[in-house]
């Protein structure tokens, strides 16, 4: 009687038999709180670098290569090192592309699961993925300088160092050795996506393991094998740690040419601004537009990779 | 006759498969050749060859002949190859140099016992010692100056501190948008959440590094009224942004893979989505949820640019708020000025070693971690 219209139209609370839980809504809250900040955070970190660093990027920024003082910014440019690291990273790429994709064929269409070498070399590749990037740069002096290049120089009777020295080929491969875990991740995963029949189409026609692995298996895992590559080029451009002892500059009055110069870099470039400049107030503006730059290439290059990637997964959730 | 092709012997194909197999041992190859050779050079500080005391016993120009070639070799610090070309009269030039440099040593370093220590073995690498000026036993770090002092303690706490506060930031934030993208959030918020969490990913640690140093340290200093205006606690955050992508994407990877009729049948017996999350699919995962703060923490004490830019001053302190400098901060900033061979390089790569001793470690029992429980959620185990 007492009810009103309303309440009798509406499910009468008695079916609610789930009370509001507040401790869910609480850390339901909480965690989505966490999710927001982490966003926040890289919002934070782009906006502030492209808000103070766009207004110092300019065409002659970018194409000018600086004399000996480069803190000044009327002068300053950073094209030797876009060159030094676009440089490092190709050579890089023409090491860790064959031997990544040769690892992840093994061990995708080889490897027998659960044999206990496919077990060793998985693990010896997430390892490797988790190596600090210093113990890197330390391999790269302890091995490719010291042991390599110093033997190949009593090899070749050189009178002086000429590859027992920092060397932009040394800087590459010890990059490459850094990336493989990238690139066979990747192309592991694009592998696993094409769907058997095509293999067993393949094989049923005659075709033999090795025939069937290279018409028709890596043609489809192309894309998955090019975003592995640009990602391992993404990563390795941004980093410095590895190629401190192994072949970066400080300045060089030319661009490298030969595989055995010293070169200069952006990120090594980013470091030196913001550590060494005699005038931080002063350098602020080149900083700001050098770490822009880093980061448009960088990322340009992430971008295009996860765009392949997503295009990739779509096209194949349609045959499988 | 067709049916029989399979069974024909084909050189080319065991040729073919033999060959990437060879490739893909090459992987294990590189873990081993980089313990090798980072041990390597480090190797003469382990078995405790080397001296760095500043005084050491000379032997006069006229006793050559009474030492054995082999104790001459050691003594000149020559290569057996180098000891092998020189003349005698050589030889004799090179005891008189080394006998001048001993005789440069200012005299006040005459006196001090700390001039004959030996500052390689492990007594001094670990242990406080109380040096010829100072008040009490300390730990000192001060590969510079007439003697050379080498504890890592400092450099030990340096890099424990700015990993803890590093990963008491990252985990927990990690984790709980891990938790609410993988169970409570919608599909839609996923498709933002991944790419940009890739994003923060693909920053450069240099540019991390970057912005705590121009950006954070002045922020937070106004914020905090700390002292340092660049201590560990910056350098810690700043750390903790490059370890949440991989601690997120790890521990999301194990929630997801929680089978679904986990969750649907707590749903199913009218458990609330959080509950479910907290009570069921959490525990499950836990395992990998383990494994991605191990990886967070090899992540975190491997880093190098961000603490080398944030800070570096080597004193021993617990406090976050005071400088820090970490193993690796110490191998990146010395190693330049550092000789080839020379007593200061041997240590450096010596941290290397321990360093990659460490991440090896947790590296292989997150990795197992993993395994098992991929393996237990599919229920092969």
């Amino acid at each position: 009687m007492n009810a009103s219209p309303d309440e009798l139209i509406r499910p009468s609370r008695h079916f609610r038999t789930v009370r509001f839980d507040f401790i869910s809504f609480f850390f339901t809250g909480l965690t989505g709180l966490a999710t927001f900040l982490i966003l926040a955070i890289l919002l934070v970190i782009l906006a502030n670098i492209l808000f103070n660093g766009l207004p110092g990027l300019s065409w002659r920024f970018v194409s000018t290569i600086p004399k000996k003082d480069f803190f000044d910014p009327a002068t300053t440019g950073v094209l030797p090192m876009i060159i030094g690291t676009t440089f490092r990273v190709l050579v890089m790429t023409l090491f860790v592309i064959p031997v990544g994709v040769t690892t992840a064929v093994y061990l995708t269409e080889y490897a027998p699961a659960s044999a206990l070498v496919t077990r060793i070399i998985r693990a010896a590749v997430n390892n490797l993925a988790g190596v600090p990037s210093i113990v890197f740069g330390l391999f790269g002096l302890g091995f490719f300088i010291n042991f390599l290049g110093r033997n190949l120089d009593a090899l070749l009777h050189n009178p002086g160092p000429v590859w027992g020295q920092p060397a932009l080929i040394w800087a590459s491969l010890t990059l490459a050795v850094m990336t493989l875990p990238v690139v066979i991740v990747a192309t592991e995963e694009s592998l696993k996506a094409i769907p058997s029949g095509l293999r067993e189409a393949s094989l049923a026609l005659g075709a033999t393991k090795l025939e069937t692995i290279v018409k028709i298996v890596l043609p489809q895992a192309l894309p998955g094998i090019l975003t592995g590559g640009i990602l391992a080029v993404s990563r390795a451009a941004g980093e410095v740690a590895p190629i401190l002892f192994t072949g970066v500059a400080y300045y060089m009055a030319s661009l490298p040419h030969r595989l055995n110069d010293q070169f200069m870099d952006l990120g090594y470039h980013v470091f030196v601004l913001s550590t060494q400049s005699p005038d931080i107030e002063k350098t602020r503006p080149i900083l700001f537009a050098t770490v822009v730059v880093l980061l448009l290439l960088t990322f340009t290059l992430n971008f295009v990779a996860v765009l392949i990637r997503s295009r990739v997964r779509k096209k194949l959730r349609s045959l499988a | 006759m067709g049916i029989h092709r399979g069974h024909r012997a084909r050189p080319l194909e065991w040729l073919a498969e033999k060959s990437i197999l060879l490739v893909s041992l090459s992987t294990i190859l590189v873990v081993f050749l980089i313990f090798l050779f980072v041990a390597r050079e480090a190797l003469p500080v382990f078995l405790g060859r080397m001296s760095s005391a500043l005084i050491q016993p000379a032997i006069p120009v006229a006793e050559i002949d009474r030492h054995p070639a082999k104790e001459l070799c050691k003594y000149l610090g020559l290569t057996p190859e180098q000891f092998a070309k020189m003349d005698r009269e050589t030889l004799k030039e090179l005891l008189q140099v080394k006998i001048e440099a001993q005789e440069e040593i200012p005299a006040e370093f005459r006196a001090d016992p700390d001039a004959l220590a030996n500052t390689t073995l492990w007594e001094y690498l670990l242990r406080p010692h109380q040096w010829t000026g100072y008040q009490k036993p300390s730990f000192i770090w001060q590969p510079v100056g007439q003697i050379k002092k080498y504890n890592l303690i400092p450099l030990f706490v340096g890099s424990l501190k700015t990993t803890l506060v590093g990963l008491l930031f990252s985990v927990p934030l990690a984790i709980g948008a891990a938790i609410y993208v993988s169970q409570l959030a919608r599909p839609r918020v996923r498709e933002i959440v991944k790419p940009a969490i890739e994003m923060l990913a693909g920053i450069p640690s240099v540019v991390v590094g970057f912005f705590a140093l121009l950006v954070m340290a002045s922020v937070l200093q106004s914020l905090f009224r700390y002292e340092t205006r660049l201590n560990a606690f910056v350098a810690g955050l700043a750390l903790g942004f490059a370890v949440i992508p991989l601690v997120f994407s790890i521990a999301e990877d194990a929630l997801t893979s929680v089978p679904r009729s986990y969750t649907q049948a707590a749903l199913a017996l009218g458990a609330s989505r959080w509950q479910t999350a907290w009570q069921i699919v959490l525990p499950a995962a836990l395992p990998g949820v383990f494994a991605a703060t191990m990886l967070g923490f090899g992540r975190a004490i491997g880093e190098t640019m961000i603490v080398l830019m944030v800070c570096s001053a080597s004193v021993l302190s617990w406090s976050v708020f005071d400088s820090a400098r970490s193993i690796t901060t110490t191998i990146a900033a010395e190693m330049a000025e550092a000789v080839s061979g020379d007593v200061h390089y041997r240590i450096l790569f010596m941290l290397g070693t321990l360093l990659f001793a460490a991440t090896f470690f947790s590296n292989l029992i997150a990795d197992l971690v993993i395994h098992r429980l991929k393996r237990r959620l599919e229920g092969k185990a």
